[in-house]
């Protein structure tokens, strides 16, 4: 063996020593392997210097010796590109306990979830959704549902006037009105709304949500209504839940009913949401009134119907354990954060 | 209505327990919203015997042994001055509950239980009482208002329960009657329907009385406005003698909370609480002229009350008055100048129907209020008015107060006090509850209500009594049927022959509500406001006099002048939030709401207002920008698959360089900008605010923008980065515009940097585009796309000096 490959050999190994990075390893390499202008490359240039005798060997040498330098500093090149990724790796640390880079979403109003569930329900029953105005008059609002100027009736809502012929409706059953008025049965109709009362405490705001149904068609009976709350309830308040019905009054209904739900919170048994009772009111409804049927030019002998209200704010209450009603309106973000449903 | 049921069962035999009674009204639509025993917080207080009575030296107590019967006997000291051997008094045991009083003894301050005590070294092993400490008033039992111990009958069994004695085991039922039975706003009217569903005989209150020969010579009732005043009857009742009622009737009107005050008057309340029926007694000796006239008050007419308060009336009250003077606010409260007095010899009495809506209207104008205008405004009925007559005669001869004349006037307008024929369908009152009630049970049930049922094939012929003034249609009789059948009844259906209909949201409703959810998305919470706000928000605003969002309206009747205007802009309520939120230390956060505003034609109202929807959206904490807001902006453009483009712009709440106007397909549709620093400050805002609003009644023209697709460009895109020098005022969108008027390939333009600084002029600025090229027919060679750049900065050039930076 020519004592020169020997000492390229050897310089190789002390030089491959120094080196730190995959970089100095590519440049090192570069020196001796780089084609024909390597270190390596001019030996097969020293080749007519070298007796022909001895030529084959010496080119034997330098085959091999190239080949061990390009294994040799191939696995170094390996070592040192997997010790800089560590030392990457390393030099990216992070501490995983600092907070999170949130993307925030925000959630609609508790208003707005309890209305589009209750509408899902009853899309899927066929009603149409129709939202009436927040501006009515009297006529729509009281007269047309049959509860007139001297009515008794008009003492359980206080009503505010913009004028002695408009006001902001009391109930969105005024849209009732202008449904059946432009509109033939079948009528299936659901309109929520922001209604007006002259109150203000923790259970009463003097602007709340009401959520109006009204079905009109041929040969509607209580049965009916009936048989669609107890839907309504499960789809609401779960599978087990009850309905019971009892006597009371509305104008525009007759019979009208208080329809309770067995309390979701105890299943019935009675706990401090139910006040003992083992149920809760949760909406009014009756069948319509012949004489709003009448009004809206419907023929209550060919036709009748349902219709029920329901207070929006009370059912986000009742759900979500909300005590004072303000709070919905008060847009306060520790609370409206808290009520993503 | 508060209704004892000692006085109920006046009435009714009522053999059920109390809960029991108050489920059958429940079910039957009478729900009981409080039911309580009179002595529910006295227990263990028994009829004591007094055996032996000594005075304890140097005070005023004594040491008594009390003999309870069955428990044994007590020491007690007592310190009432009536206490004596051989007396019997209530004796509360060791464990017993009463009410302690304050040191005068009359006050309640709580209930406290009895322990064992020792006063002055004497053991005391329970409490004499007195009538307050046992909740017992001198109206309720006879002797039970002395400052000193209630004194018991010789009779009481010694040992026994005091509460039966004192009337303390009555039990109150607070009843909520609907709107639509005023003839139940009486004890005898809830006792009817108790009759009717425990299906007993209703006892009738006796209404027998005997005329005297006493007339009152040539006296006239004069009702001039009929429409107020249905029905006036008068009687005439002579021999008076004031005084206390009988000792069954105060305690009656004490527990519904009444004081008497002598016979005459009390009998007026206590027919208004048996009946419903107000009344009132006139000073006989204090009417002039020999008459009664029922009329509107003349405008600005003075009446000075029974409570001493002068009031001015107006054409819109309603007065009785004698043949001079007004002597009563009708329905309301009489006239000082004809009240009962303890000389009052004789009285004319008063039993009236009066139209309700005017009593309430009266009522509510005057600040005037009364057990009797409460009452009226509820509605009273013919039948209780002459019913009510005749019972007050019965009780002045009852109570022997006086004798009853023979002068009767009764002036009406014809209607009837009998019952009136009814007839419906039997199938329509089966069909209107979809279950056939069998017809004996539907004639049980009218017979139980009183409405003498008889069927004829398929009619049921009814006998309306004139109280139930609601019973018209066959509706209302399935209401009575079913109410006394029972709800459990009513078997569920689901609209066996009702057509299908489909259901949904239509795409107004629909596109809000992606809209929302779409602003939920970047981190914005939904809130809803009042549609009323205050005039104070305007000036918030400050909003120029002439500014349309002044042309507000107003309520009639506001709670308070801060929700007294219907909104004409959302912007105030959300920079109230806003403040609200940074008071209670939310310092960033953002907000949005959908909700009307309310735009009049004209005031006063004579046609509804144009009420339309509009978004605001409110952003606040030191995160936020113009730009933030901005991006939000295009957000809801990207959601509804519109194109905004924007404009400056200036209002007075928004800073003036950082506002603009929003466009839509030419029109303007709203406004964003950063909240103005005065306002802000005024707010006590502690980090920045921006607020946008727009218009969505003029934005849902293009809801349901359906996507179209284009077919992806043949050829290559080209891509070229301009770094462009310019003066500072020349704005991105104005170099924007010039760039695709020059080239019309150009399919997307985007800022990348804007540099100002040292290594270029003072007085310019540096911004840097990404330009996209898009080819239309032909691929793009390298040179084409050059010679578009070339044209582009040539453009640039010539319209604002821009040069491109080396």
């Amino acid at each position: 063996m020519n004592a020169n490959l020997e000492q390229i050999k050897q310089e190789i190994i002390a030089g491959a020593e120094e080196l730190n990075s995959s970089k100095e390893v590519y440049e090192f390499k570069k020196k001796y392997l780089d084609g024909k202008a390597g270190k390596i490359g001019l030996l097969m240039k020293e080749m007519k210097n070298i007796p022909p005798e001895q030529r084959a060997d010496y080119g034997k040498g330098v085959n091999a010796l190239k080949e061990w330098a390009l294994t040799y500093l191939g696995e170094m090149d390996v070592k040192m590109k997997a010790k800089e990724l560590q030392n990457r790796y390393e030099s990216e640390k992070i501490d995983i306990s600092l907070p999170a880079v949130e993307s925030e979403e925000g959630n609609l109003h508790p208003i707005t979830l309890i209305r589009n569930q209750l509408i899902d329900v009853f899309a899927g029953m066929g009603f149409e959704i129709f939202e009436g105005t927040e501006i009515e008059t009297d006529y729509y609002n009281f007269t047309a549902l049959n509860t007139p100027q001297d009515h008794p009736a008009r003492d359980m809502q206080d009503t505010f006037y913009l004028s002695p012929e408009f006001l902001l409706r009391t109930q969105t059953s005024a849209g009732q009105i202008h449904v059946m008025e432009s509109k033939k049965p079948p009528i299936k109709i659901l309109s929520p709304g922001k209604v007006f009362r002259s109150d203000d405490d923790a259970t009463h705001s003097p602007m709340f949500t009401q959520m109006e149904g009204l079905v009109v068609d041929k040969g509607i009976t209580l049965c009916d209504l009936q048989g669609m709350l107890d839907v309504f309830v499960k789809k609401i308040y779960g599978e087990g839940t009850k309905t019971r019905l009892r006597p009371s009054y509305f104008p525009f209904t007759e019979p009208s009913v208080e329809v309770d739900c067995s309390c979701f919170e105890c299943g019935g048994s009675g706990c401090k949401l139910c006040k003992g009772t083992g149920w809760i009111e949760i909406l009014g409804a009756g069948v319509v009134n012949n004489k709003v049927l009448e009004n809206c030019g419907v023929d209550p002998n060919e036709y009748s119907g349902f219709a029920f209200g329901i207070g929006i704010e009370r059912t986000a209450m009742l759900k979500y354990g909300i005590n004072n009603i303000k709070l919905l309106f008060e847009s306060d973000l520790r609370v409206l954060k808290q009520l993503n449903d | 209505m508060i209704t004892p049921l000692s006085w109920l069962k006046e009435y009714v035999d009522i053999d059920i327990t109390p809960q029991e009674l108050q489920d059958k009204l429940f079910s039957c639509g009478f729900e009981v919203e409080e039911l309580y025993e009179v002595g529910k917080d006295i227990s263990k207080v028994v009829v004591g015997k007094v055996l032996t009575c000594e005075a304890i030296p140097d005070t005023h107590l004594h040491v008594c042994q009390v003999d309870c019967g069955e428990h044994g006997t007590f020491q007690i000291c007592c310190g009432a001055d009536n206490v004596a051997a051989g007396g019997k008094f209530p004796a509360a045991l060791v464990g017993a509950t009463v009410y302690a009083t304050a040191k005068d003894h009359k006050t309640v301050e709580g209930v406290m239980t009895i322990g064992k005590g020792k006063l002055r070294g004497y053991e005391s092993h329970g409490m004499l009482c007195s009538g307050v400490e046992l909740g017992v008033s001198e109206n309720m039992y006879p002797g039970a208002g002395y400052n000193g111990l209630l004194v018991l009958p010789e009779d009481a069994p010694v040992g026994a329960d005091v509460k039966p004695i004192l009337g303390l085991d009555d039990w109150i039922f607070d009843i909520a009657i609907t709107a639509n039975r005023p003839d139940c706003q009486s004890i005898f009217g809830i006792a009817r329907e108790v009759a009717a569903v425990l299906e007993k005989e209703l006892k009738m209150p006796d209404v027998s009385y005997t005329e005297t020969e006493n007339k009152l010579a040539g006296f006239k009732v004069a009702v001039d406005c009929p429409d107020l005043c249905p029905r006036y009857s008068a009687h005439y009742v002579t021999d008076v003698t004031i005084g206390e009622s009988p000792a069954w009737m105060k305690r009656r009107l004490a527990l519904v909370g009444i004081d008497a005050i002598s016979n005459v008057v009390d009998i007026t309340n206590y027919i208004l609480k048996e009946l419903g029926q107000p009344m009132h007694a006139f000073d006989l000796t204090t009417l002039e002229g020999n008459a009664i006239q029922v009329r509107r008050a003349a405008d600005g007419e003075k009446i000075t009350t029974l409570d001493g308060q002068e009031l001015t009336l107006t054409d819109a009250n309603m007065v009785i008055c004698d043949g001079v003077k007004p002597v009563a606010l009708a329905g309301v409260m009489g006239g000082l100048n004809s009240e009962i007095r303890d000389t009052t010899s004789a009285v004319l009495f008063e039993s009236a129907k009066f139209a309700r809506d005017n009593i309430r209207r009266t009522s509510r104008a005057l600040g005037k209020r009364s057990d009797s205008s409460a009452r009226y405004e509820k509605g009273v009925d013919e039948y209780a008015t002459v019913m009510a007559m005749k019972r007050a005669l019965h009780l002045i001869e009852e109570l022997g107060c006086g004798k009853v004349g023979r002068t009767h006037v009764d002036v009406n307008t014809g209607n009837s006090v009998e019952p009136r024929e009814l007839t419906v369908s039997v199938k329509k009152v089966n069909d209107c509850l979809g279950i056939v009630v069998p017809n004996e049970e539907i004639l049980k049930i009218m017979t139980n209500l009183a409405f003498e049922p008889k069927m004829d094939g398929d009619s049921l012929i009814l006998q309306v009594p004139a109280y139930r003034e609601d019973m018209e249609t066959y509706q209302d009789v399935a209401e009575e049927v079913i109410r006394m059948y029972g709800y459990d009844h009513v078997v569920p259906a689901f609209m066996p022959s009702a057509q299908v209909t489909i259901g949904g949201l239509n795409l107004q409703q629909k596109s809000e509500l992606k809209l929302k959810k779409a602003l939920c998305s970047v981190g914005a919470y939904e809130c809803i406001h009042y549609s009323f706000f205050s005039p104070a928000d305007l000036d918030m605003l400050k909003l120029p006099q002439d500014a349309v969002e002044r042309k507000t309206i107003r309520l009639m009747n506001p709670i308070s002048d801060e929700l007294s205007l219907m909104r004409t802009t959302l912007a105030a309520s959300m920079i109230n939030a806003i403040a609200r939120n940074q008071k209670r230390g939310n310092l960033e956060g953002r907000l949005f709401e959908i909700g009307n505003v309310f735009m009049p034609y004209e005031l006063p109202l004579t046609q509804y207002p144009d009420e339309k929807p509009r978004l605001c959206v409110g952003i606040f904490g030191k995160k936020e920008s113009f730009y933030t807001m901005k991006g939000i902006a295009e957000k809801i453009a990207d959601t509804l698959q519109l194109e905004f483009t924007y404009e400056n712009m200036s209002n007075t709440f928004l800073h003036p360089y950082q506002t603009a106007r929003i466009l839509c397909n030419g029109a303007e549709i709203g406004y964003f900008g950063k909240l103005a620093y005065d306002v802000a400050d005024e707010q006590d805002l502690r980090t920045p605010a921006f607020i946008l609003e727009m218009d969505l009644k003029v934005v849902s023209q293009w809801y349901g923008k359906k996507p179209v697709f284009k077919p992806l460009p043949k050829f290559p895109e080209e891509q070229r980065d301009l770094a462009l020098v310019m003066s500072k005022e020349i704005t991105c969108g104005e170099i924007e515009a010039v760039m695709k008027e020059s080239c019309k390939y150009i399919t997307n333009i985007s800022l990348f940097d804007i540099y100002e600084g040292e290594q270029i002029a003072a007085d310019k600025k540096s911004m840097a585009f990404t330009v996209v090229f898009t080819p239309k027919d032909e691929a793009f060679g390298a040179e084409s796309v050059d010679g578009f750049v070339k044209k582009i900065l040539k453009q640039l050039n010539k319209k604002y000096g821009v040069e491109l930076r080396s």
